[in-house]
């Protein structure tokens, strides 16, 4: 995890941002994340249309996810089911009875000007999910989540950015128009001081980790499955009042998380501390700067007129199929986390440290395929984590996921690789040249198993070191230690060193 | 008595996306007025006791099983459209920011 | 051959049966009746689209099923109209606005579905009031509608093309949509019948949507006995309708075959104390009052009921309505189908500017007043004085009927204020045009189904009144008991069907 630090105060544009521990001396943060799931139901929220990924544009679209004149929702029960299950896991009350509303406002990738969604009557509320952040425990409190659909997808056509700003036209494609989307919602999340953006990072790593164990999505941020908008607000130091809030989009990763709430706290400081008042305002989050820019400036007040959606009648889930529900669950992830713990014989710092990178299921999957433990836990925290971090990307990211280290773990385990030969396969492998087979050949990397070419170079190594050669003839084993570097070195550091060894040892005593 | 100005009418007519003229704002806003007057008259009528109605029935839990339907064809989709590029809809330069 | 567009459906039906005609003939008689009456200036103006080709096509494929033996219904082969607010696969769709000029919906309302399963050719789409917003049909993008009884005036609305088709002929059998009176005041000023069926009974899948609380499809014909056959053919659960009830409609023909013997004794029929006094017509008031004579000397008890909050419906139908309808007519935005305009002199339009100008051009005035004022009803602030507000006085009109039906079996009153007005008259006075819904409006709120059966003709002018009459939720068989045995008595009494009264059309082409 990298964390940019300025000492200094410093200008962007016409910003002024306070360095980060200095914002900490003045005020308190706090933040409000909300986060939308797309469910991996078969179809859609209010009709029978596929959700499949990757289709053809406008080839999943009926005439009600289309919005043409006539056309009428049905709610999809198993969208119900797993917004019951995802408030269950997130300990929240499930509504006895709720209804559906309309959101009203204009926007061309929503087909009917409303998106249907819930209001004041959400399906789950009143939660909580405990995250952990360097060993300390924070509750972050789950205000609802509700039910409501997904927009159809536009591209910007003509303009410098293929952004919105100078387009020329927009193309819409409704195919992700109607798929059911989860809005989960905290409370105003307080007290976190300094830890504010890893509490941030930790509560959506966590939510993502719970809801890939719920299996009701794939949970891509870089997909757009799982987006997070991040609500920030600062007051003065122990002043218990709310600030004005600002609330900053197209945050798509974890680490984008963890850097939007850090931007925006130096940025509401710079503007606090020069005696002026933050502007309540829709951000965007700029990855290659981890800056955010305002939005479009907005000519009123949104006023979504919701009312109750006339064309669905409510939901009243039984409390039977409440509980039928809850017993699906999966084991909380504090339960398996200590399962996981116990079964890998991680100590406590090891384990903290494979969840607070975001491994755990990496490293899961790796051990599932054959890797030991430690093996799992030293490829994914030490070589790929550094690897992902230099690239600016999330461990999911890489190119190299858990088969490759297992296989590459078990080239280790047969002999043809050491560690340092199996970091430079790891290279490869992310620099895309090939499965671990063609990177080790195109590379030359495997180690030489031959005992006489070994025994060459030991010989080699011997006849260049006699004094230290008498030294091991005389019983001083432990200078064997520097034969062995000086054959690795002519081996290119291709050989065992085990082995060398070994052969040194035979060849003088 | 409830009034409804025509700068209100006006509001009223962008959010709801609709360019009134002045012509038209003068004709539309007294009558406006008018109506607004007499519906008005409900208010207050029913107190905290009375629950409002959103459906003259109360059937809960109608759903669907996840299941997939027909869709249409995207030649079906697009028929109607003003213009299509791309199999898809070609919408002028959008210059609101996404909810 | 005698005139088969005088005869009723159900004699149709029997004609076909016995082999004594074919669909073809028949339906042909109706086009070339329509060509006859319905086009030029002085024309009735009943349809907005004719589908000569197809109706024949369908007309054809019913005579090879009749000669095989395999009528798929014993309407299988009748015409039939259907108003232009519901969606027709391949046939223009405009709902009587500009907005929707030539758009040809992908698919079938379930109603039409329903029609075309069981082998009713489709003559065309019949006029109404733009987006069903009116009591007149002078509100149609494509000019009025003229009544059949006297061209200068209106057929009442939104229905008034439906009900003008069938009062002129050019129908036996036609489909309506009532949310405030439609299908049922139309019926009173054409001297035809109109039924608004029990909410959720028929489906609202393809009927595009004005307030969905309130709308319903249902049957517009010349005689109760067509309107119980035509009911029963297109009501019915439909999954594709959230608030579709599944209780089955059967059992109306049966109920008007016997109400037709004649025989109320043991009913008891309420008047509504409310729906009568200053403002409605004499010559309305006589014959409402001569049918409750009627209904006595048939052996039904009368009695007076007071229903107090139906003084107060109009306000909270003229809240609700709007309220619904704006949300509703939010998809028309010009980006997807229909009418797109830009704005004029105004180079690069943005998105916004082109959905401005194109619902300016696209909408008539009275559906602008009714978004405006839905608009302003939902808005923060006052949503609860209005929209909410209405939303109770709704539920206080609710209990006003269960009440009332613990004292009566059914309810009566006059369908409407006045007779036809003349084309104009009311044009621009709104509130005035609203007071026709008066006697309508209340069913619609509580979802009761109601029927208007002509009750005669009015002294002073001559021209048709309705005699409403009202069931509770789902016991619509009462309306067509009721309705057939005052239809009989008044027949006899008129020596014959009200509409052999009206003036002979010339042809008008």
């Amino acid at each position: 995890m990298t964390t940019t630090t300025t000492t200094t105060t410093t200008t962007t544009g016409a910003e002024t941002l306070v360095p980060f521990e200095k914002v900490l001396e003045s005020y308190d943060p706090a933040m409000g994340l909300e986060v939308h799931v797309e469910l991996n139901t078969n179809t859609k929220m209010f009709c029978g249309c596929p959700t499949r990924f990757g289709a053809e544009p406008n080839t999943q679209v009926c005439p009600t996810c289309l919005g043409l004149p006539g056309a009428m929702p049905v709610v999809n029960g198993k969208a119900v089911e797993s917004a019951i299950r995802i408030g269950l896991a997130l300990n929240c009350q499930i509504a006895t009875w709720c209804r559906f509303a309309r959101k009203n406002y204009f926007y061309p990738d929503m087909p009917k000007n409303f998106q249907t969604s819930q209001y004041d009557e959400p399906i789950c509320f009143d939660g909580h999910l405990d995250v952990e952040v360097d060993g300390e425990t924070f509750r972050v409190e789950i205000e609802r989540a509700h039910m409501e659909e997904d927009t159809g997808k536009t591209t910007h056509i003509g303009g410098t950015t293929g952004r919105i700003h100078g387009a020329e036209y927009s193309l819409v494609d409704y195919n992700r128009a109607g798929i059911p989307l989860i809005e989960i919602v905290t409370k105003p999340i307080l007290g976190t001081g300094e830890k504010a953006p890893l509490v941030a990072r930790a509560y959506v790593a966590a939510l993502r980790e719970l809801l890939l164990g719920l299996g009701v999505s794939d949970v891509r941020m870089d997909q757009g499955s799982m987006r997070c908008d991040v609500n920030l607000s600062l007051a003065p130091k122990g002043s218990g009042r709310l600030g004005t809030r600002t609330e900053t989009k197209n945050v798509n990763s974890l680490r984008s998380v963890e850097r939007a709430v850090r931007f925006e706290m130096s940025r509401h400081a710079g503007i606090l501390d020069a005696g002026g008042s933050v502007l309540q305002e829709t951000r965007h989050f700029h990855e290659d700067t981890g800056t955010t820019s305002a939005g479009r400036e907005k000519s009123d007040a949104e006023d979504y007129r919701y009312f109750p959606e006339p064309d669905l009648v409510p939901v009243a889930p039984s409390r039977e199929w409440v509980e039928e529900l809850r017993a699906t669950l999966p084991e909380p992830p504090a339960v398996r986390r200590a399962r996981l713990q116990q079964e890998w014989g991680f100590s406590d710092l090891e384990m903290r440290d494979t969840v607070g990178a975001g491994a755990l299921g990496l490293v899961e999957e790796t051990i599932a395929l054959g890797t030991s433990p430690q093996a799992a836990r030293k490829w994914w925290l030490g070589e790929l984590a550094r690897s992902a971090n230099e690239s600016g990307v999330e461990l999911t990211e890489l190119p190299v996921g858990p088969a490759e280290v297992a296989a590459v773990q078990k080239l280790v385990d047969e002999g043809t690789l050491n560690d340092k030969l199996a970091r430079q396969v790891f290279e490869g492998l992310i620099a895309g040249e090939g499965t671990p087979e063609e990177v080790i050949e195109k590379r030359g990397l495997a180690l030489v198993s031959d005992d006489s070419a070994l025994g060459a170079a030991v010989d080699n190594a011997i006849a260049a070191h006699p004094d230290v050669a008498d030294k091991i003839r005389g019983g001083k084993v432990a200078a064997a230690g520097a034969l062995i570097g000086a054959v690795m070195k002519e081996m290119r550091g291709q050989a065992d060193a085990a082995r060398v060894r070994e052969l040194i040892l035979e060849k003088l005593t | 008595m409830p009034e409804i100005s025509r700068d209100e009418v006006a509001h009223l007519a962008d959010l709801a996306r609709i360019d009134l003229d002045d012509a038209e704002l003068d004709r539309l806003a007294p009558q406006l007025q008018v109506i607004l007057e007499s519906v008005a008259s409900i208010q207050g009528l029913a107190g905290d006791d009375v629950p409002p109605t959103s459906h003259p029935f109360p059937i809960t839990n109608v759903f669907r099983e996840d299941k997939v339907e027909p869709c249409l064809t995207p030649e079906e989709a697009l028929a109607g459209a003003p213009a299509v590029e791309q199999q898809r809809f070609v919408v002028p330069r959008i210059l609101g920011d996404e909810q | 051959m005698t005139d088969l567009t005088r005869k009723t459906a159900a004699e149709l039906a029997d004609l076909l049966a016995a082999g004594e005609i074919t669909s073809v003939q028949l339906t042909q008689a109706h086009l070339d009746r329509i060509a006859a009456v319905d086009g030029g200036d002085r024309g009735v103006h009943a349809f907005l689209h004719v589908d000569a080709d197809g109706a024949l096509a369908a007309a054809r494929e019913s005579d090879e099923r009749r000669a095989a033996g395999q009528p798929r219904h014993p309407l299988d082969g009748v015409p039939v109209a259907v108003k232009d607010v519901l969606t027709t696969r391949g046939l223009p769709t405009t709902c009587g606005s500009r907005i929707l000029a030539g758009w040809l919906p992908p698919y079938d309302a379930t109603v039409v579905a329903k029609l075309k399963a069981a082998g009713l050719p489709i003559l065309g789409k019949t006029n109404m009031d733009e987006f069903a917003m009116g009591s007149s049909t002078e509100h149609s993008a494509y000019g009025p509608t003229r009544n059949p009884w006297d061209l200068d005036r209106i057929p009442g609305g939104s229905g008034g093309g439906s009900a003008a088709a069938v009062a002129a002929f050019e129908a036996p059998l036609a489909i309506g949509t009532d949310t405030g009176g439609s299908i049922r005041q139309p019926g009173a000023v054409t001297g035809t019948v109109g039924v608004k069926p029990t909410y959720g009974s028929v489906s609202r899948y393809g009927l595009v949507a004005l307030a969905n609380s309130l709308d319903q499809a249902g049957p517009v014909t010349r005689t109760v006995l067509d309107a119980a056959l035509l009911h029963e053919l297109i009501g019915g659960h439909d999954p594709k309708d959230s608030t579709s009830v599944t209780d089955p409609v059967t059992g109306l023909a049966d109920a008007a075959r016997q109400g037709a013997s004649g025989d109320l004794t043991g009913l008891k029929v309420g008047v509504v104390a409310e729906l009568a006094g200053e403002g409605w017509q004499d010559g309305v008031m006589t014959r409402f009052r001569e049918a409750v004579d009627l209904l006595v000397k048939l052996g039904a008890e009368v009695v007076e009921v007071s229903c107090p909050t139906f003084v107060h419906a109009m306000a909270a139908y003229y809240l609700i309505l709007p309220a619904e309808a704006s949300s509703n007519l939010a998809k028309f935005d010009a980006m997807r189908y229909g009418l797109r305009v830009s704005p004029e002199g105004v180079a690069a339009p943005s998105a916004e500017e082109v959905m401005k100008a194109t619902r300016d051009a696209g909408f008539g005035d009275e559906v602008k007043r009714r978004i405006i004022l839905g608009t302003y009803a939902l808005s923060s602030g006052y949503y609860d004085a209005y929209y909410g507000q209405a939303q109770k006085i709704r539920t206080l009109i609710i209990r006003d009927f269960q009440k009332a039906y613990e004292s009566a079996d059914v309810l009566i009153s006059p369908t409407a204020p006045t007779t036809a007005f003349r084309l104009g008259e009311k044009l621009d006075d709104p509130l005035a045009m609203y007071l026709n819904d008066l006697a309508t409006i209340p069913a619609n709120l509580a979802g009761v189904p109601g029927i208007s059966v002509p009750a005669g003709l009015a002294e002073e002018d001559g021209l048709p009144v309705g005699l409403q009459i009202l069931a509770p939720a789902l016991a619509d068989d009462r309306l067509y008991r009721v309705g057939a045995a005052a239809e009989a008595v008044l027949t006899e009494r008129w020596g014959g069907p009200l509409l052999s009264k009206a003036p002979t059309l010339e042809a008008t082409l």
